[in-house]
């Protein structure tokens, strides 16, 4: 690393550890995604829109 | 104590902008001192009215920043197409400079009014106005702070307008979609950070164990665009009391971070916003959840991922370096593929419910618009590549892109979302008509088709007529040729904003019309939402 450049560092950096560690979590969310049981739970949020349409959940009035 | 502290700051604020105002070098700072002056008036004449009355219960929804904001949004729609239309034919019939005009109404001039009007005011009121709307629905939640919402939405359309009175008078630091000066940068950064607080604080307080999607995509819009706007408008006033201020970047950096900016804002203003809308609008038109809920997760992170490196591909033959061109190229088009899963994700939601296509306009809209979302999202990344660049770049082919999203995407999903809104919003049964929304379907629709078409047209043939040389190896054309070979194309293109323009008046009438006429959808008074 001596004689270099703070720009050449920070390049090496973003190339190898930043770059893989991106693209480990984007895969991990993928996966995570796919994990077993989530259907249920996406089912559920897939189905906000459709809940509290009026008023805040909770409010009686 | 609050509400007493309140006055104070908003007369301290009024005396200030009085002052910048007296000490103004130049109309356009003038001019913006004083629109400071007069809000912060209002404001304080508005909270002085207010005091004494701060007991009411904050029960339901608040929806009346709501309210004022789809009205709002309506009316730079119709601004922002007008100001289009004019500068469309002023390309082609340049005697419409008119005399008395000159230095106002040049198309130096307007060209910025019209990109903010219709990006900033018109799109960016849609996105402040729907993601209140969205968020407090999917979290079963009030917004997190009133003064802080009201605050918000007023801070956005005074935004606005410094912006369209410092174009007019000349205020410009000359980046593209990033023209207003240095104080309108400082004051939509504050206006920013209330509006991110807001989201975040109505998140935290959300009654859903789960953040839905649209609100995924509405944050990353906030946080991304509070990141570009500051790094791109680092510059140093030449006065404090001055519009004039000089950019900290230089050279091909100051272009890479102005593309950076550039195309990221078309990536989470234009793309990410408005999924946010698709993701909540879509399904509630069809009644039927989004078609894969996994989907849109993924499309969300992917998009995420690449967009931030895409800019590059607005710099090929140029001073940057070639292997940050292909990087922006390659990853515009790996785009391809979020994008393509996003549109198949908003269309199957049709699935099983494609009937509604015959009967109801708005969805007819809806459907249309994530459909142009598709079509620009391939057109863009091919001509992110070298090759197709070298032709397309410079040329009409851009213009034709980018309204084919921004008028088919961005446009109709804005539209189906007004459509969507006003009935709930006032309460009413219905539209007033729905005859009319297919009215301004297909004047929109046909607008947008001759718009995009006659720019291909223009745009290849004059990337061609550029290109050519002669057996001695001369350019066969200058200039002014491929300027008088556009005529017809520019006719036509105008002809499209006229069409284009008809449907939003329209739609302006219609929803009017809707307030003031369309039967109520309840008559108890419990019924109506709490302010």
């Amino acid at each position: 690393m001596e004689g270099q450049d703070t720009y050449s560092i920070f390049r090496a950096i973003a190339d190898s550890w930043v770059l893989l560690a991106m693209f480990v979590f984007f895969i991990g969310v993928v996966v995570w995604a796919f994990r077993p049981g989530s259907n249920a739970i996406h089912k559920d949020t897939a189905g906000i829109p459709f809940r509290n349409e009026d008023k805040p959940a909770g409010d009686r009035e | 104590m609050w509400n007493y502290l309140k006055l104070v700051l908003l007369g301290l604020a009024a005396l200030f902008t009085l002052y910048l105002a007296s000490e103004a070098r130049d109309p356009a700072y003038l001019v913006a001192a004083l629109i400071g002056f007069l809000s912060a008036a209002v404001a304080f004449i508005y909270a002085l009215r207010g005091m004494g009355n701060e007991s009411a219960p904050k029960t339901g929804y608040l929806d009346g920043p709501i309210r004022i904001g789809v009205i709002l949004t309506a009316f730079w729609a119709v601004v922002g197409f007008l100001v289009g239309t004019w500068i469309a034919f002023l390309l082609a019939f340049p005697n419409l400079n008119f005399e008395w005009a000159q230095g106002f109404m040049n198309f130096g001039r307007l060209r910025p009014l019209h990109t903010s009007a219709v990006i900033f005011a018109f799109g960016g009121t849609g996105l402040v106005t729907t993601s209140m709307y969205v968020v407090q629905r999917t979290t079963g939640a009030r917004l997190w702070n009133d003064s802080l919402a009201w605050f918000v939405f007023w801070g956005y359309q005074i935004t606005i307008l410094l912006a369209a009175t410092g174009y007019v008078l000349g205020a410009t630091q000359s980046k593209e979609y990033a023209e207003f000066e240095w104080y309108t940068d400082w004051w939509l950064t504050i206006v920013w950070v209330g509006y991110l607080l807001l989201f975040l604080g109505t998140l935290m307080k959300r009654k859903e164990p789960h953040i839905y999607v649209a609100n995924w995509f509405y944050l990353s819009f906030i946080i991304t665009i509070a990141m570009l706007h500051v790094i791109n408008n680092l510059a140093i006033p030449v006065s404090l009391f001055g519009s004039k201020s000089v950019q900290v970047f230089a050279g091909v950096q100051d272009a890479m971070v102005q593309w950076w900016y550039g195309h990221n804002a078309v990536g989470f203003f234009l793309t990410a916003g408005f999924l946010g809308m698709m993701y909540y609008f879509v399904p509630k038109q069809a009644e039927r959840p989004v078609f894969s809920y996994k989907l849109s997760i993924i499309h969300f992170w992917a998009l995420i991922f690449l967009y931030i490196w895409a800019g590059p591909h607005h710099l090929h033959y140029t001073a940057l370096p070639d292997w940050a061109g292909t990087l922006g190229m390659v990853f515009s088009i790996i785009l391809w593929m979020p994008s393509w899963g996003g549109m198949i994700n908003g269309l199957m939601t049709l699935s099983g419910a494609w009937d509604k296509l015959r009967t109801d306009p708005i969805i007819r809209m809806m459907v249309v618009s994530v459909g142009f979302y598709g079509m620009s999202t391939f057109e863009g990344p091919m001509m992110s590549i070298r090759a197709v660049n070298s032709l397309s770049h410079y040329t009409d082919w851009t213009i034709g892109h980018v309204h084919s999203g921004a008028l088919g995407w961005n446009g109709m999903i804005t539209f189906g979302a007004l459509y969507f809104l006003f009935p709930r919003l006032w309460n009413k049964t219905g539209l007033y008509s729905t005859r009319l929304v297919s009215w301004h379907f297909w004047l929109a629709t046909i607008g947008i088709i001759f718009y995009a078409s006659s720019m291909w047209v223009s745009g290849i043939m004059e990337g061609l007529m550029w290109r050519e040389i002669d057996a001695q190896g001369f350019l066969v054309n200058s200039f002014a040729d491929t300027v008088a070979a556009k005529f017809p194309m520019y006719v036509v293109r105008g002809t499209g904003g006229i069409l284009y323009l008809s449907g939003a008046l329209i739609m302006a009438y219609n929803l009017w019309m809707t307030v003031t006429r369309a039967p109520l959808a309840h008559t108890t008074a419990a019924a109506a939402p709490a302010e």
